[in-house]
């Protein structure tokens, strides 16, 4: 059978959003009950954390740049730096072990 | 404190949704080619980051369709790789403003991608929900046309460039949870435990064969309700989660 790629996408999007917005409009009061409160303030710095390590290990050309961004972003956040700070570091650390680990040729050439 | 207009809200979030914007450029060029790849028309490629906004979510569509899969297995699939977004979208629910309307509320369900998340979260005390809008339509303004521009130029850019972008994205999920972990000895703890966690997830044999967003569902659950019935959070914190 021949799909079509627009109710495919309409798949794709009604049940994401689905997924999205029944937690938002179903939980509309704040939660008394304690345990369920920890477990949902909990949440958001243990999904952030499983999503950045190891898979930012592999999000680079070297796991030796992703890392050195990673200890990076680590010390500047640690050290009170801003959002935006913190993420243009990284990008800008990777970019340059990069460009340490692996030289452009014209760069090559002239050396 | 939270005295800011609609306004307010709404440009604090398109600045904090700049950064994210590029990030998101960068990542989903690679979707883009994905979407090439298998044989899907780049502006529909950009239509499903529009309406989507979720990378592995994409990815496995994309896949699904190349394969010819039925509809209700994309449904399945799809409801697995994003079902993370239950729990943060649980979270975000204690951080809101609690006069925010249902309207809101509705439009709100449609920006809840990792980032954004972790931008809202950032924000002290409670959120109004025009943060997040602006941050969103700014982030997918990059995710959109990222999408699109990869399904175009194929693999015409320079790595280099894509890969140093992309760990910005993981820039912003650290400087969501370290500054917490700094003040917080309890989460400081549980970032390590999801380190090592993660990290041993993805080596193990069989719990590795599990999908990515399962596993991160699972783990954060596990972790999460561990730190909960162990440390269950004080009730000076103000903060609503």
């Amino acid at each position: 059978m021949e799909h079509n790629i627009y109710i495919y996408i309409a798949c794709m999007a009604g049940i994401t959003y689905l997924i999205r917005v029944l937690p938002l409009t179903l939980i509309r009061r704040d939660i008394k009950n304690k345990t369920v409160r920890s477990f949902l303030f909990y949440v958001p710095y243990v999904t952030l954390a499983v999503m950045t390590f190891p898979a930012i290990l592999t999000a680079t050309n070297s796991m030796i740049s992703a890392l050195a961004a990673l200890v990076v972003a680590i010390v500047l956040a640690f050290l009170g730096k801003k959002l935006f700070t913190v993420a243009v570091s990284a990008c800008a650390v990777v970019f340059i072990t990069e460009l340490i680990l692996y030289p452009p040729e014209f760069i090559t050439n002239i050396l | 404190m939270t005295t800011r207009t609609k306004r307010q809200w709404f440009l604090m979030g398109m600045r904090v949704g700049i950064p994210i914007s590029a990030g998101y450029f960068a990542v989903s060029m690679a979707l883009g080619i994905a979407a090439k790849n298998a044989n899907i028309a780049s502006w529909q490629a950009a239509l499903t980051s529009l309406l989507i906004n979720a990378s592995a979510g994409e990815h496995i569509g994309f896949t699904l369709i190349s394969l010819n899969a039925a509809y209700l297995e994309v449904i399945l699939m799809e409801a697995i790789a994003n079902a993370r977004y239950l729990l943060m979208s649980a979270s975000l629910s204690q951080k809101l403003e609690p006069r925010t309307t249902f309207g809101e509320r509705l439009l709100l369900g449609f920006t809840v991608t990792d980032e954004i998340f972790g931008a809202s979260v950032a924000v002290n005390g409670r959120l109004s929900p025009y943060f997040t809008y602006g941050a969103f339509i700014v982030a997918t303004a990059g995710w959109t046309s990222g999408t699109f521009v990869g399904a175009v130029l194929g693999d015409i850019l320079p790595t280099r460039l894509l890969g140093a972008l992309g760990v910005g994205l993981y820039g912003m999920f650290i400087s969501v949870f370290v500054p917490k972990a700094r003040e917080d000895k309890i989460v400081a703890a549980l970032v390590v435990i999801s380190f090592i966690f993660s990290f041993a997830a993805e080596k193990l044999p069989y719990v590795r064969d599990i999908s990515g967003g399962v596993r991160i569902i699972i783990l954060t659950v596990l972790i999460s309700l561990a730190a909960a019935l162990i440390f269950p959070v004080k009730e000076e914190n103000g903060d609503g989660a």
